[in-house]
């Protein structure tokens, strides 16, 4: 029989089979790290910020590094910072950790449901912001606290949010770290994975459109890389060469998931700015400079019309997904402590102290200084409440935002649960409960 | 109700400079209905363009544009391909004022063909407006003639907050009275085919009684009000029929009203029976309206199946349907 008579030949192949990632290393397991490429720092080229994408491309599959084991800045990726800014840059690191630690530790007291340290991945949003003009709208995913801080938003806001307490400008009804910081140029968070990356790029083109300046900004995980969204973005600003940066944070885990099933060990994150002929870069996410001066770089070429960047920071997860997440259970535990690109933290005191601008003295009291404007932040905002403590708003902030005007049926139920508070808490405010 | 949607637009485009319009097919050729034909002549590629084949990216797109600043008007191309970019609708789009607080809101306008009637399949034919109706934060309307159209999009188009402004197509060239054998008529031998030129808006949320009765009222929107009406007149029932123009927020005033008045309610739409808009009227006139009630409501609706290309006009809730429930409704008077 002519046609699909070929079913007899397949007789003899063998059955197909599935392949499911698995990550290297596993709890208990000896980690080896030897087939990550760590690359000679500073012997990655740098191209004009307006070359074309092609140009970029073997940077997808390269790691542009600049600080080396000898703790100095090497290459044409230096970004050659005053020491001013890197001590800034560093502080603010210093603060990040120390903001992660006792909110964390909040989380723990039950002050609040849930937090998400960002360990280890501080350069990729601290370093990256700081290369960028102020009001470049960041449309962050939920790690990049380090963003917000950068830009001097107040910590104690942060905290009110977190702890969902009176002072929360958003009303206790985002979960804890998603905030929204419009003054600060910082797009509210979404716990819809990814959605945010098209949107920045909306933001982009509506810049452009308006003949405006700033461009736009944007983080995503490794593990988001994965959703439709994402990709939606890539298309959207290759086809218009939006003035967007799109940052792939590749913490190596999306919650116990490691980075293989967004398809890391089939290509790059970066490479994926190949097929949608967009520049692209891989960059040592744990080193600071090589952070700044790729986004400051991706920042340059947007902003001249040369189109978006798609940057991936390889990195670390040191610490687990959020306050409910336990690592121990799907990875080993060696792995932070042999991650082959380091610490950032460390990796910029090293660099500043090689430079001859900073001393283990001055660290420690940098540190010491984060924790004291932390905890005193902290003794402040929990003055306005904290997370199950009482309802810190009243009742009728469910109903407004969620249309411009309160339309007749919000009316109604608005007067529900004003009857319904009555009968629960009498006249008593239950922000008062306790 | 093309060329009024047309001026609509062009009215918002010339008076707004933050007012942008892009969908798949929207630029150049002007639509594949041609509702936005010769605006990106008039305006420029910036103001109206094309879009890739992504209803998710268009969407998402234009939630960043409407946190810029900007009040954009995406075009789906079909109602029933929205379904890529519903989560960009429902979950961004619609919660971003209340997630901020206010500081980002997405004043963005959706509009897109939804309907059967034009042999179109089961892709190209569905109404899936209560899926939008469920969700907080944003407003869905459907207009029913070309002054409406211009109306309500104009005021649309001008709402901050997002609105998903469904057209019905079978009656984009003319209102149609639902025998299948019988083709649209033209618009332009109809009263509402009169649209004022320049700028008017009809204020989103308020419903239109199109036919003032005593006997019986007639919940519609879309093109189900000419069917709904038809039908009405052709039986000689003595009934009015609201034309709903906006389901979030309906217009629950007029509907109270004129139920509390007749005593009888007949909710008619095209899309599916299970979980249709029609379940949430058919509430709220029964919470609202029960001891005016002198016969149980009715609602007449498509089928719960998908819309079949060879059968649409057996699917289609049309003259028959629609009559043998009024002949049930009235039978006890």
């Amino acid at each position: 029989m002519a046609g699909n008579g070929d079913t007899d030949t397949r007789g003899n192949l063998p059955p197909l089979s599935l392949h499911v990632p698995e990550p290297k290393f596993r709890p208990g397991d000896e980690v080896d790290f030897s087939h990550i490429g760590v690359t000679e720092p500073g012997a990655q080229p740098r191209p004009d910020e307006n070359c074309e994408a092609g140009e970029t491309h073997p940077l997808c599959n390269d790691l542009i590094r600049v600080l080396g084991d000898d703790n100095k800045a090497h290459g044409p990726w230096d970004p050659k910072l005053d020491p001013e800014t890197l001590r800034r840059m560093l502080q603010t690191m210093a603060l990040t950790r120390a903001f992660d630690e006792r909110m964390f530790r909040g989380q723990r007291q039950g002050k609040t449901s849930f937090y998400m340290k960002c360990t280890g991945e501080e350069a990729t949003s601290i370093s990256t912001a700081m290369a960028l003009a102020d009001d470049d709208m960041i449309f962050p995913s939920y790690r990049q606290q380090g963003a917000l801080i950068s830009r001097g938003y107040p910590l104690i806001e942060m905290i009110n949010q977190i702890y969902s307490n009176e002072g929360d400008k958003l009303k206790g009804r985002q979960l804890p770290i998603m905030y929204s910081a419009r003054d600060y140029s910082f797009y509210t968070i979404s716990g819809n994975l990814a959605t945010q990356v098209p949107q920045a790029v909306g933001f982009g083109m509506a810049s452009a459109i308006k003949g405006d300046t700033k461009i736009a900004a944007t983080w995503v995980g490794d593990g988001s890389t994965a959703e439709g969204d994402f990709h939606a973005a890539c298309t959207f600003a290759s086809v218009y060469r939006a003035p967007v940066v799109i940052n792939v944070v590749n913490n190596q885990w999306a919650i116990s998931s490691f980075s293989g099933f967004a398809g890391a060990e089939n290509a790059t994150f970066a490479a994926r700015a190949i097929g949608y002929g967009i520049a692209g870069l891989r960059v040592d996410g744990n080193d600071p400079l090589a952070c700044y001066a790729a986004e400051r770089w991706a920042a340059n070429r947007a902003r001249s019309n040369a189109g978006p960047t798609l940057i991936e920071f390889f990195s670390y997860r040191a610490e687990g997904h959020s306050t409910s997440d336990d690592p121990s259970g799907y990875r080993s535990a060696q792995e932070r402590e042999e991650w082959p690109l380091g610490d950032p933290v460390m990796r910029l005191k090293n660099h500043l102290i090689a430079l001859g601008e900073w001393d283990e003295d001055g660290q420690a009291k940098m540190d010491l200084e984060a924790a004291e404007q932390v905890k005193a932040a902290n003794t402040e905002a929990q003055k306005l409440g904290t997370l199950g403590h009482g309802m810190h708003q009243p009742f009728e902030t469910m109903f407004e935002d969620v249309y411009e005007d309160v339309p007749w049926h919000l009316a109604e139920q608005r007067e529900q649960s004003l009857r319904e508070k009555e009968i629960k808490f009498g006249k008593k405010d239950p922000g008062e409960a306790q | 109700m093309i060329e009024a949607i047309n001026d609509a637009l062009d009215t918002m485009l010339g008076r707004d400079d933050d007012v942008v319009i892009f969908g798949e097919d929207a630029g150049y050729f002007g639509g594949v209905f041609r509702c936005t034909a010769g605006l990106q002549e008039k305006y420029g590629t910036s103001r109206v363009f094309d879009a890739p084949i992504s209803e998710c990216g268009i969407m998402a797109v234009a939630v960043g544009m409407g946190a810029y600043g900007l009040r954009p008007v995406p075009e789906i191309q079909f109602a029933d391909y929205i379904y890529p970019g519903y989560d960009q609708i429902v979950s961004e789009a619609a919660r971003l004022r209340y997630r901020s607080a206010g500081e980002f809101i997405a004043p963005m306008t959706i509009r897109s063909p939804y309907g059967g009637g034009i042999f179109g399949g089961q892709t190209h034919s569905q109404s899936p407006e209560a899926l939008f109706t469920h969700i907080s934060g944003m407003k869905t309307v459907v207009p029913s003639t070309p002054y409406d159209a211009k109306g309500l999009l104009i005021a649309a188009i001008e709402d901050n907050d997002p609105v998903v402004f469904f057209e019905p197509k079978r009656i984009y060239n003319g209102p149609f009275e639902g025998y299948y054998d019988k083709p649209a008529a033209a618009w332009r031998s109809h009263d509402a085919s009169i649209t004022p030129e320049g700028y008017y808006r009809i204020e989103l949320g308020k419903a239109n009684v199109v036919r003032e009765g005593q006997a019986l009222t007639v919940l519609a929107y879309g093109t189900m009000v000419h069917v709904a009406k038809k039908v009405c007149e052709e039986k000689g029932v003595d009934a009015e029929v609201i034309d709903l123009r906006t389901l979030v927020p309906v217009d629950i005033e007029t509907i109270e009203a004129s139920v509390e008045k007749t005593g009888r309610c007949l909710i008619v739409h095209e899309a599916s029976r299970t979980s249709g808009f029609g379940a949430e009227l058919s509430a709220l006139v029964q919470e609202r309206c029960f001891y005016h009630l002198e016969a149980p409501i009715e609602r007449v609706t498509g089928f719960d199946t998908p819309y079949p290309h060879s059968l649409e006009w057996a699917y289609f809730p049309g003259p028959v349907r629609i009559g043998q429930a009024l002949d049930r409704l009235m039978a006890d008077i």
